[in-house]
């Protein structure tokens, strides 16, 4: 459904962040994005959606296609109406704006008619959003804020859904829960989603597939399963070492295990 | 008491009148951080497009009224093009300086072509006095405030309900964001500018029904900048509450003290405001989560 193809990011002209970066995201699949701080993955996602250009990125080579048509060159605008809604990191809901108008703005994209039923199916999947629906969205918890931001992404009625750190500042609860909703969205609407992630652990648990990055790179991808059982995502990613065995830093060779990914 | 209801009353279409004005002045903030220090012009424009229309090309007055509509429409798309869109990403301090540019521009044209002579501006609204609860007052004045309050609950309606009405606040709050949902930012500035200046168009027509039309129309502008202040740079209540107010002080002022006062006093309570209370009465403060 979406190749990203040896895609090269510069910002400002001279800092380049991507540097041949390639993943697949198959259709009706949720595909997630491993990495540490600043390898690239907000940048990755940024890229596919269009939102690079006000932030003076630009896809210098490569190319990014989504369903046979390229898109690293088209506005954002276009892109959300082709289908792909990127649901920013941060939650960024409208503060201002009262929950049902943030939802009305996420349907932006869309025939006026369907509103009515978009909006309860909204509130299906997120109940608490319907109790809440003429608060102002600033005062709503974190937790209904991130929801408020996939619920606004769901009213777009996207094929591909971005998600940028959903977990981002939530309880652990929350967290499980949201996740378990973003589950039930891609079994139930066939909403294929790309999830960016630091909470490799979860992501893992629902993902079909992963991609793991660093240094504007991907240095290792499988499914879950697989990645599980590298000792490299066991040990970085996951936290967890040899079973009974004491680490001592003195013999921590991270750096080389991290040399080898890179070259 | 006549005398106050007579006050009230032309306070109240004075500041119906500076409500409208100040409406477009906010939306543009609003949606774009901008302080157009062109709405004046815009007003002006308004006026002089509704003179042309009707006296020099001899329209009936409700087609004259759409033309200018039309052309304040226009006038507001060519602004985002040609002053707007190319300052994209430059500080805001030089969109600001901009449109002190366009103001001075906007006056020279308006001189170029219809020089600088006050004219009587054919009463398209008839001024026939009513006597209303002992106070008598121009029937244009009672339709000045009609029409400032239909105009009012249009933009209500529209910012509470219209898709595009919630796209401009969207935008507003949050521009990547708004941006992220495929709302273009380019065409919601082109909208509120539009707006801006068809409401100015609208004011403008209303003032010139009553004082005439000429350059010096413009200064309402200036008396706009006490009303956003305060009632809050980027409230649209606040800007038909502070309109009111004003024009209801100045009013007031004038029939009670006199002596000049009254052309001051607004000024006065725009120093005032932005010492105790500098976002105004209903200007958004930034909502803190705990």
């Amino acid at each position: 459904m979406l190749q990203v193809n040896n895609i090269e990011v510069i910002y400002n002209k001279v800092i380049l962040v991507l540097k041949g970066l390639s993943l697949e995201v198959p259709q009706g699949q949720i595909v997630a994005l491993l990495g540490a701080n600043g390898a690239g993955k907000t940048t990755t996602l940024k890229a596919i959606s269009g939102l690079l250009k006000p932030e003076d990125g630009e896809v210098t080579d490569g190319s990014i296609v989504f369903e046979g048509v390229e898109i690293h060159k088209m506005d954002a605008e276009d892109i959300v109406r082709l289908g792909i809604f990127q649901v920013m990191e941060g939650r960024r809901v409208f503060e201002h704006l009262t929950t049902e108008e943030n939802l009305m703005a996420g349907a932006y994209t869309r025939p006026a008619k369907e509103f009515r039923e978009d909006l309860e199916m909204v509130y299906h999947y997120f109940p608490r959003l319907k109790e809440r629906r003429h608060s102002r969205a600033g005062y709503l918890s974190g937790g209904e804020q991130q929801m408020l931001a996939i619920g606004r992404a769901l009213m777009a009625r996207p094929k591909l859904m971005l998600l940028d750190e959903p977990s981002l500042g939530l309880a652990p609860l929350l967290v499980r829960e949201i996740f378990a909703i973003i589950q039930r969205i891609n079994r139930e609407q066939g909403t294929t989603i790309l999830l960016v992630e630091q909470n490799a652990n979860l992501a893992l648990q629902i993902a079909h597939y992963a991609y793991i990055m660093e240094n504007g790179r991907i240095v290792l991808d499988g499914t879950p399963e697989v990645l599980r059982e590298n000792a490299d995502v066991r040990e970085f990613y996951l936290g967890l070492t040899e079973v009974g065995q004491r680490k001592s830093y003195r013999e921590v060779k991270h750096y080389k295990r991290r040399k080898r990914w890179l070259s | 008491m006549d005398t106050f209801v007579q006050l009230t009353l032309t306070g109240l279409t004075n500041g119906m009148i500076l409500a409208l004005a100040a409406l477009g002045f906010v939306l543009i903030y609003k949606a774009s951080d901008v302080i157009n220090f062109a709405q004046g012009e815009f007003l002006m424009i308004g006026a002089y497009m509704l003179y042309a229309a009707i006296v020099q090309i001899g329209l009936p007055w409700s087609l004259g009224v759409v033309v200018t509509l039309l052309v304040a429409v226009l006038l507001g798309v060519l602004v985002e093009r040609l002053v707007l869109r190319p300052l994209i990403g430059e500080p805001i301090i030089s969109v600001i300086m901009a449109t002190i540019g366009l103001s001075s521009l906007l006056q020279a044209i308006v001189r170029m072509i219809w020089g600088s002579q006050p004219k009587a501006f054919p009463a398209f609204i008839p001024s026939t006095p009513v006597t209303l609860l002992g106070a008598t007052i121009g029937a244009d004045r009672l339709w000045a405030i009609a029409v400032a309050v239909v105009m009012m609950l249009l933009f209500a309606f529209f910012f509470q309900r219209s898709r595009e009405g919630i796209a401009m606040r969207a935008v507003a709050d949050d521009q990547q964001a708004a941006m992220s949902m495929g709302i273009s930012v380019k065409k919601v500035f082109a909208w509120a500018w539009s707006i801006a200046a068809m409401t100015a168009a609208i004011a403008g027509a209303l003032v010139a029904n009553i004082i005439g039309v000429g350059p010096h129309l413009s200064h309402f502008g200036l008396r706009v900048f006490p009303v956003v202040i305060l009632g809050g740079l980027d409230s649209i209540p606040g800007a038909i509450i502070g309109g009111i107010i004003i024009g209801l002080l100045e009013a007031y002022v004038g029939g009670y003290i006199g002596g000049g006062l009254n052309q001051v006093v607004s000024f006065i309570v725009l120093v005032v405001i932005l010492m105790v209370r500098p976002y105004g009465l209903f200007g958004q403060e930034i909502i803190e989560r705990v």
